[in-house]
């Protein structure tokens, strides 16, 4: 009984919180206002982080909003403030053929990826999945994973971080 | 759990280079009081030779490691050594390029090795993991150097249009893998290719979606129609050094990639990627040749030229035989010395605040400076693919393996816009020899290490038109194993 209403208990999390993302995604993409458009957007990634947890993997889910509702998106409340929008929001939105190609492109993708990921369920070797009874190692599996088979990218990304660091600070100090 | 073996000197070429990268980092704190940073260049160039002679000590064996991520082949090596190329001759022209245009920092070094670590990890790498980290690291990398000019609008939309285009194709490489692993649950290309075989997954959707992704995000890297959009404004914008480095490396290194992960990991899914490639090698070398006639800045037209090459690179590539994938790693060599070469020519004929970079200032250049001529007419007419110099034998290889395989349409379009593009390089020439000068063109200063690097060029060039049969039979043996 306490397991079936545990069950019933999730459902109705996913349902609300998937509910919840649609809906910010759709008011992402329509408010004239880029930082209305900023504010829904965390409002997805932090929606999307609790279907994660739902999915046992707190791990990608503290990352999602970390990474993701933290600092992705205050560079791009950073952008927005750079950037004149006023000229933006004057003119409003208006048809393009851009857009109409675009949009058709971009529903053609949508299908695409939908049909492929939909179509059949997914062929790959299915590894161990986390389950309610052993989601304590998720982030010790992937710190295991990440520093002994993984430690070759590991390396190579901590040059790429450099690089960025390096690109950073050279566009943007002042030169004599 | 135990941490994997350590084989460091499976990657002794990219500890070199990575360390080079660090050092002249390092170095430049010390010395910054320094105006002249020509010295960091001549350090950078004894990290790449040295890199260089560790990658051939490395010939003959195929040793792979780091959990099999990562592998010393044939393949590797040619690569390894294309690219190696590629950042001396940079270097050479960057020094007194550098120093004119007053973007001499000592990261524009470093940013070079570190762009040449991730195409030497792209073209050795056997997990998508690590070719999508190497892409990444020359991808930011050569963003930064696209925008160095920063007093220049040109140079910074430059560095903005590829940041943001290279974003998105990154975002479509990254969609192609996640569907890869989605479908196999592996990311180690031979992982990927048994388990397709072994489990039928050749009508997979997910694995027909991620071959998509995976074509429009290589074919952003290799400025292939129709992803070629950013290739005239950003090689135009870039410091001309820089869009010699992208058009040679950056490109070779896409090519390197793409071969791999195509060849390697979805082998069975020939039949489809080849209909496509048609179609892309076909358009790209119509759209490249055509608009290039109609170009007035030197540098737009070597851009859409570049983007011509592309085309004729993916005829082989289409073919996909022995002597196309041959013709590939023959070809990415050749048109590194060519291309190289030309833009050389293009640094020196302009001065501080006088690029001269439009087709019109060449008028009359040619008796007043004639070996610099000379060398330009030498590129020029490789890159048209007239005999006996390396661009002829490179289309030749490409040529011939599309009608080994069959493929007479895609072999007849080639030559034809083969055919076209004489046109417009011609041109550059008969202005350089046969037209009066519309102006004076005066006071150039030549950069001892931009000629050095010309004359190597042109050695490159010839020596690879007129003894083709060594470096192909280097790149023949370089792709045993790879199919």
């Amino acid at each position: 009984m306490a397991e079936n209403i545990g069950t019933l208990f999730q459902w109705l999390i996913f349902l609300g919180v998937a509910f919840i993302s649609i809906l910010a995604s759709l008011l992402l993409v329509t408010r004239k206002n880029p930082i209305h458009s900023a504010l829904f957007l965390v409002l997805n990634f932090l929606c999307v982080a609790v279907l994660y947890i739902l999915l046992y993997s707190q791990f990608i889910a503290i990352i999602q909003v970390v990474v993701y509702a933290g600092a992705i998106v205050m560079l791009i409340v950073f952008v927005i403030m750079l950037l004149d929008l006023e000229v933006e929001l004057r003119s409003g939105l208006k048809f393009s053929y851009t857009k109409l190609i675009g949009g058709f492109l971009a529903l053609f993708f949508f299908l695409g990826i939908f049909y492929a990921v939909v179509a059949k369920s997914p062929t790959g070797k299915i590894g161990s999945s986390y389950t309610s009874e052993n989601i304590t190692n998720n982030v010790k599996a992937v710190g295991e994973v990440l520093f002994t088979q993984y430690l070759f990218p590991f390396e190579i990304v901590s040059i790429l971080l450099v690089v960025a660091m390096v690109g950073a600070v050279i566009l943007s100090k002042k030169r004599a | 759990m135990k941490l994997p073996e350590i084989d460091l000197c499976l990657i002794a070429p990219e500890i070199i280079v990575a360390a080079f990268g660090f050092f002249v980092l390092l170095v430049d704190v010390f010395f910054s009081k320094r105006e002249n940073k020509a010295y960091l260049g001549w350090i950078s160039l004894v990290g790449i030779f040295f890199a260089g002679a560790l990658a051939v000590t490395q010939a003959g064996s195929v040793k792979s490691g780091f959990e099999g991520m990562f592998i010393s082949d044939g393949y590797a090596l040619f690569f390894r050594i294309t690219f190696l190329i590629i950042a001396f001759l940079t270097v050479l022209i960057s020094m007194g390029y550098t120093q004119r245009e007053g973007i001499a920092f000592g990261e524009y070094y470093a940013l070079i090795l570190f762009a040449t670590l991730g195409m030497m990890l792209m073209a050795a790498g056997t997990h998508l993991v690590i070719i999508f980290l190497g892409l990444e690291t020359m991808s930011i990398s050569i963003y930064i150097l696209a925008g160095m000019m920063r007093e220049d609008k040109r140079s910074v939309e430059a560095a903005l249009k590829y940041f943001l285009l290279g974003a998105f194709a990154t975002g479509f490489l990254l969609y192609g893998i996640a569907l890869i692993y989605g479908a196999t649950g592996s990311l180690y290309l031979k992982d990927v290719a048994s388990y397709i075989a072994s489990k039928n997954l050749l009508r997979n959707p997910m694995l027909l979606m991620s071959l998509v992704f995976l074509t429009i995000g290589f074919g952003f890297k290799i400025a292939s129609v129709p992803f070629h959009m950013w290739t005239p404004d950003v090689y135009e914008g870039a410091p001309t050094s820089i869009t010699a480095f992208m058009a040679t490396g950056v490109k070779a290194a896409g090519f390197s990639a793409l071969v791999r992960v195509f060849f390697s990991a979805l082998p069975g899914f020939r039949p489809d990627w080849t209909s496509i490639m048609w179609l892309i090698a076909v358009a790209t070398m119509t759209v490249g040749n055509i608009v290039a006639i109609s170009q007035s800045n030197i540098k737009r037209m070597l851009a859409y030229s570049s983007i011509a090459h592309a085309g004729y690179i993916l005829v082989a590539f289409v073919a996909g035989n022995d002597l196309g994938v041959s013709g590939i790693l023959f070809y990415l060599m050749a048109y590194a010395f060519m291309n190289i070469g030309a833009f050389t020519c293009v640094i020196l004929l302009g001065k501080k605040g006088e690029e001269n970079t439009l087709i019109r200032d060449y008028a009359g250049i040619g008796f007043k400076y004639p070996l610099l001529s000379a060398a330009m007419t030498i590129f020029l007419l490789s890159m048209a693919g007239i005999p006996p110099l390396g661009g002829f034998m490179a289309k030749f290889y490409v040529f011939s393996a599309a009608v080994k395989e069959k493929f007479y349409w895609l072999a007849i379009l080639g030559v034809l816009n083969s055919a076209v593009s004489v046109y417009y390089y011609l041109r550059v020439t008969v202005l350089m020899y046969f037209r009066e000068p519309e102006r004076e063109i005066t006071g150039l200063q030549f950069s001892p290490a931009a000629v050095a690097a010309l004359v190597l060029a042109v050695i490159g060039t010839l020596y690879m038109g007129i003894f083709p049969s060594n470096v192909l039979s280097f790149a023949q043996k370089s792709i045993a194993g790879l199919m």
